[in-house]
């Protein structure tokens, strides 16, 4: 096989595992979206929030630290323990679980009915907000997240691929992350358990009834406010998946946060109100960006990774703005 | 013959005591009053019409009862019990199932998921045995299937079981939130305009059905028609309104003749 197209195969192999953690994100965004109207640009805050508290948890930091020592005069930060990776990741889900009821408690209970805009802009206060909080309950540096996942390129790939070369010297075997295969495995898993619990469950088919018709939910007996609060956990659950994910790749920090603008092409893509259509537009957009970086980024002077999504999305918007799984938009006059 | 117990119809059906009273409701928007101190009541196992012309505020009525609107004046009395203000979905969960006048389906679901979101109410495993789908929730869900399938045979739509509702046109539409509303098995069943766009023989199949309902289940039904023959038809007593007053409430005959509703249908001028 010639050098070129190894290398391409290997280009798209990786654009597929970020193309999957860019779904993850959004499908965040799809789930609430579609119980609620809401476009939640705080999405990629959750997940910020969600892997700050992980790191401080495990860590046995202690919350609020600066704050309480600059107010009391006293030094402490750590309890001086750690915590299991896995007990650490159920009890962040039940801060997620605090976080979903208190935003629907003190900010969108208050605001149904309103014009979808204004929702909006509630979300962008509760991105800045939680972006805050999150600094002042945790610290704002840079923290190294570390819950056990294989890091590094699979040796095993690489030499179980180096035939392929057939004699081929410039050829190792592809190269591909583990932390990537992992998180691919993980966010399959994610949209398999997420498809069945709206489906099949009780709640699930209450979540799909809302996301359907308010009216009509109450008068079959559904609290919204308690399906809103459900809902919101679980984009805080998904949230906390994609921030261990990224994290894991990148460290916790802020531009964590800024993956929510990445999803938002993935959601013209696949329209924002289908799941199936988060986990394709995010595999569109992670092969399609590496994939025109590969072969039209050296004519170009490269960096296309930069704008291709959003010109990509752009297109979507001109010719087919529902998406490629949205509902069409009829309105019937 | 509307006395504190039960009375005989003329078909020989027995009817109990009363199920549901609203004393002196009053419901206003801003400076309009959409109702105004009305009183009636509604009696276990019979069919009873609230009709009146187009803005008189049956609608309003039938949303007072199912918990949309909150009255500013009066009380809801269900089962012998004054009821508190009360969210729309915790009056669902109390036994009063509805229609709605513009079909309020979900769309994009099939008949039989449509249908099964009547029970929810009916299904009480948590959310954990239900994620794992054993034992307590699996026997809920066989259970809660053979209800709905009864009720699907019941009003004859089982070859559209499985199509997603908004492929159905509408008197089918309308038949399948009937189906909704009955598989919640309500003590009492609210109908907004159950017979709104029908041609005549869908309004015949209706009709029927209405009646299937309240002879086979026994199930108390306050419906909103326009159609005055429909109503007269179907119906054991009639509450009439006009301009957010009740202007007559009996049996069809009785409000027939009533001067009345005579003016408010023929319109004679308001003076």
């Amino acid at each position: 096989m010639p050098t070129q197209l190894l290398f391409g195969t290997e280009v798209l192999l990786n654009g597929l595992m970020a193309g999957v953690l860019y779904a993850l994100v959004a499908l965040g965004f799809v789930l609430i979206y579609k119980a609620s109207g809401i476009f939640n640009y705080a999405q990629g805050v959750m997940a910020l929030f969600a892997a700050l508290t992980l790191v401080g948890i495990m860590d046995g930091q202690v919350p609020f630290s600066h704050l309480i020592n600059a107010v009391l005069g006293t030094e402490v930060h750590h309890f001086g323990w750690h915590i299991n990776a896995v007990v650490s990741i159920i009890l962040t889900m039940g801060v997620m679980i605090i976080l979903a009821y208190c935003v629907q408690q003190f900010v969108f209970r208050h605001l149904v009915g309103q014009e979808p805009i204004i929702l909006f802009m509630a979300t962008i206060g509760l991105a800045y907000f939680m972006e805050g909080f999150g600094d002042l309950m945790w610290g704002s540096d840079i923290k190294k997240l570390d819950v056990g996942l294989p890091q590094g390129g699979s040796f095993w790939i690489e030499d179980n691929s180096r035939w392929l070369g057939f004699g081929n010297e410039d050829f190792y075997g592809f190269f591909i992350d583990k932390l990537d295969i992992v998180a691919t495995g993980i966010a399959a898993i994610l949209v398999v358990v997420l498809v069945l619990f709206s489906q099949y469950t009780k709640q699930g088919r209450a979540m799909r009834a809302v996301a359907d018709d308010h009216q009509a939910a109450l008068s079959v007996g559904i609290s919204l406010n308690f399906i809103w609060v459900m809902v919101w956990s679980v984009a805080g659950f998904v949230a906390l998946v994609a921030g261990i994910m990224w994290g894991a790749k990148s460290g916790v920090q802020f531009s964590l946060s800024l993956i929510a603008l990445k999803a938002l092409p993935v959601l013209m893509l696949g329209g924002f109100t289908s799941i199936p259509g988060a986990i394709v537009g995010g595999l569109i957009i992670g092969v399609g960006e590496k994939m025109f970086e590969f072969t039209i980024g050296p004519l170009v002077g490269g960096a296309t990774e930069n704008w291709f999504a959003y010109v990509l999305a752009l297109l979507f918007l001109v010719f087919r703005p529902q998406g490629l799984f949205g509902e069409k938009i009829i309105e019937r006059v | 013959m509307s006395n504190e117990e039960g009375y005989v119809t003329d078909d020989g059906r027995k009817i109990g005591g009363t199920l549901m009273e609203m004393k002196n409701i009053t419901l206003r928007f801003g400076g309009v009053k959409a109702i105004t101190d009305i009183s009636f009541d509604i009696k276990e196992g019979e069919i009873r019409a609230i009709i009146g012309p187009n803005g008189a505020g049956k609608s309003s009525m039938l949303n007072v009862i199912s918990g949309f609107y909150v009255p500013q004046e009066g009380e809801v009395w269900f089962k012998g019990a004054k009821r508190p203000p009360m969210k729309p979905y915790q009056v669902a969960q109390q036994g009063i199932a509805r229609t709605f006048q513009n079909i309020a389906l979900f769309e994009g679901m099939s008949v039989l998921d449509n249908v099964m979101t009547g029970r929810l109410n009916y299904m009480k495993s948590g959310l954990f045995q239900q994620a794992i789908w054993k034992g307590k929730a699996e026997r809920e869900e066989v259970e809660n299937r053979e209800v709905v399938e009864k009720v699907i045979d019941f009003l004859e739509i089982q070859s559209i079981r499985k199509t997603p509702v908004a492929r159905l046109p509408y008197g089918l539409k309308k038949r399948v939130e009937l189906a909704r509303a009955l598989a919640a098995e309500p003590m009492l069943l609210l109908l907004d305009e159950p017979m709104a766009g029908m041609n005549v023989e869908e309004k015949e199949d209706m009709s029927r059905f209405i009646l299937d309902v309240n002879d086979e289940f026994g199930t108390t039904i306050a419906l909103i028609e326009h159609d005055m023959g429909v109503v007269m038809d179907l119906s054991d007593r009639v509450v009439v309104m006009d301009y957010g007053k009740k202007i007559g409430d009996g049996t069809p005959d009785e409000v027939r003749s009533n001067q009345d509703v005579i003016d408010a249908y023929l319109g004679v001028s308001h003076d």
